[in-house]
């Protein structure tokens, strides 16, 4: 609305008898082009901070792909470390050579911050698509079937949930072994009762509105109905809590990590590395900080950038 | 509208009965057997073409009859019969087709429309729904020319229903309902969410759109005089029951029924001695629940004229007190109210 009449605005001030015709030409050919999605890129793009997070999001993915070709080059390998020159190597102070300093082997930290990238954002994205997708299902059936489905799935999301999180991951672990993979999955599978409640509550309240029954009065199919009205109107929660799940995942894969149950040395993992770092926290402090700042800005990224899905996914919110 | 009542009827409501546990969940509504008595016992006919209104105060089960008849919810028991089929008994392809010639039109303009859809969207949903316009062009067309008739811009079509006013939006709602040209529109209180002079434009289209196709309406509302502005015939409903049904003249001209009365007296009349002279009927106190009716007559708890007769037994049948002109009550007489009938 508020875009057509600025533009509509602009047009007047440069012609006046163009404005109808060509306001009106706009207004048809525009029009197949918008969608829910269209319209939710333009609000987000005028959302700061939410861009600020999307780019440096952007920014670490491409920084961890592209890795092999550039990094062992220049900053070294981030697990092997050479006995020959590993005394005067190691634990040096950040440096135009080591950006980030050097561990006690002697290895670049910026280089396994780098490594460690890829394994922590691949755990944050695995693990919450994995939650997500059992979340969906389990939350939309107990919403909208209810009844015995409900009861069912919301008692077990309430056992699951009923344990402590990351104590549970380790347990799970401790069964199936750990290993970078049985991080993605423990971590996959254990999220899914809190995607599942967001979900269950979003549906139950769009279920009650009076469009999903004039769809059903018009006779459109159960399937009809969850992907074209509930679906869409309930999405925009799970968008969210999906991308600051993320930040979660990535945490937890840094204390799993760092409690020794998650990536196995010597395997960069920022967890590891703080963990590796925190004895020398007094003299060599960029050996844990480095690493810290690391999971802090990508966590916070998708904070924000989830934050900003809120507001964006909003129909009504007008376009300011 | 004799002429209309002839042959079969398009609708036919026969003992219609509806009731909810009081406690869901699947061992609770086991556990307490207590029932909101809904709808109880109703019966109807509704021939082609002609508006059936029904009014009653909130919480009668006007809306929740509209909603049974179109299965939004399973009745208890009582036959529907929609062009000669009972939609009870329907399975879901025969359901489907049903819903292609029985439509709804929803009390708030705010919650019936898909707000991440556009109106374009939305009139043209029951038409993918039951492939009617498997072109998307002529059928973009013909959404267009539904918006040109309902009185909406058709350029508007890409605009989401937020961009709207509610009148505009209740608009909409019509024009899809109108979409599948069905035989019947259930109206639940189509106009009470909106202003009073956007009232009056919604139903002149009502009734336009009406003598266009030849749609029947079952036309809910707890407004007397919106009903009288677009009904053929009009029922009373109280507490779940059918208390009076006749055409529309008769039942403002002689209510028969004491609650009927009550009810029109009720009315403002817009000339000013009138409603200086006129006597109105107060009714004293609430209706009662409908988890526990009361034993007999369900009004002869508020009821002036109530007797002895009246709180025990049975409800009183709903008899044919003059033809065409039926009202359940022991003591239907009569009692014409100064100004309840104005022909417009």
């Amino acid at each position: 609305m508020a875009t057509e009449s600025k533009k509509d605005m602009e047009t007047m001030t440069e012609s006046q008898v163009k404005v109808e015709a060509s306001a009106q030409a706009e207004d048809l050919s525009a029009a197949p082009a918008r969608t829910l999605w269209g319209d939710a890129w333009k609000r987000l793009r005028k959302n700061k901070l939410a861009i600020f997070g999307a780019i440096w999001i952007i920014f670490m993915i491409l920084v961890a792909l592209t890795a092999d070709l550039w990094v062992p080059q220049t900053l070294g390998s981030p697990t092997e470390a050479d006995s020959t020159t590993m005394a005067q190597m190691s634990r040096l102070a950040p440096s135009a050579e080591h950006p980030f300093g050097t561990d006690t082997l002697g290895r670049d930290v910026l280089c396994r911050v780098i490594y460690g990238a890829r394994i922590s954002l691949a755990v944050g994205v695995l693990a919450t698509a994995i939650s997500t997708l059992i979340g969906l299902v389990m939350g939309a059936l107990a919403a909208y079937y209810g009844g015995i489905w409900d009861t069912i799935i919301m008692r077990l999301a309430d056992i699951f949930l009923a344990f402590p999180y990351t104590l549970f991951v380790i347990a799970m672990l401790a069964v199936i072994g750990s290993g970078i993979q049985n991080v993605f999955v423990a971590i996959g599978i254990l999220g899914w009762p809190s995607i599942a409640r967001v979900f269950r509550s979003a549906i139950l309240s769009v279920k009650e509105n009076d469009y999903v029954d004039a769809a059903r009065a018009m006779g459109a199919s159960d399937f009809r109905i969850i992907a074209r009205h509930i679906f869409p109107n309930s999405v925009a929660s799970i968008v969210v809590y999906a991308t600051m799940n993320i930040g979660g995942a990535i945490l937890t894969e840094s204390a799993l990590s760092y409690l020794g149950m998650g990536v196995v040395p010597p395997d960069p993992s920022w967890g590891i590395m703080i963990q590796d770092g925190q004895t020398y926290l007094a003299t060599q402090p960029w050996l844990m900080l480095m690493p810290g700042l690391a999971i802090l800005t990508t966590v916070l990224a998708f904070t924000l950038l989830g934050d900003g899905l809120r507001d964006a996914l909003d129909v009504k919110m007008k376009d300011a | 509208m004799a002429e209309k009542n002839q042959g079969a009827p398009l609708l036919h409501v026969e003992h219609l009965t509806k009731e909810f546990p009081v406690e869901a969940g699947v061992f609770a509504s086991r556990m307490n057997k207590k029932r909101v008595h809904a709808v109880e016992d109703v019966s109807f006919d509704i021939y082609p073409g002609e508006t059936f209104g029904l009014v009653g105060e909130s919480g009668c089960g006007k809306s929740t009859t509209g909603r049974t008849i179109m299965r939004l919810t399973n009745p208890t028991s009582g036959k529907v019969v929609f062009d000669g089929k009972d939609v009870a008994k329907m399975n879901k392809k025969e359901l489907k087709e049903m819903r292609r010639n029985m439509q709804f039109i929803f009390q708030d303009p705010y919650a019936s429309l898909n707000p991440r859809m556009t109106i374009g969207e939305i009139v043209s949903e029951p038409l993918q729904i039951h492939n009617v316009m498997p072109d998307a062009k002529e059928r973009l067309e013909y959404v267009r020319s539904l918006l040109d008739i309902v009185g909406l811009n058709p350029e508007h079509i890409n605009r989401y229903p937020h961009e709207f006013s509610g009148g505009q939006r209740q608009r909409v709602g019509i024009a899809r309902a109108f979409a599948l040209k069905p035989k019947l529109i259930i109206c639940d209180e189509p106009v009470s969410a909106l202003d009073v002079s956007i009232q009056a434009q919604v139903l002149n289209l009502l009734s336009d759109l009406q003598k266009e196709y030849g749609t029947a309406y079952l036309f809910i509302a707890h407004d007397l005089s919106v009903v009288q502005h677009i009904s053929d015939r009009v029922a009373v409903m109280y507490l779940g029951h059918m208390m009076e049904n006749s055409d529309w003249k008769t039942l403002y001209d002689e209510p028969h029924h004491p609650y009927t009365q009550a009810l029109l007296s009720a009315v403002p009349v817009p000339d000013p001695d009138v409603q200086r002279s006129r006597k109105r009927i107060i009714l004293k106190g609430d209706p009662p629940s409908p988890i526990e009716p009361p034993a007999g007559c369900p009004f002869h708890t508020r009821c002036p004229i109530a007797q002895d007769v009246c709180a025990s037994g049975e409800m009183p049948e709903l008899r044919e007190v003059k033809p065409g002109h039926f009202c359940a009550c022991h003591f239907a007489a009569p009692n014409p109210i100064k100004g309840a009938s104005v022909e417009l």
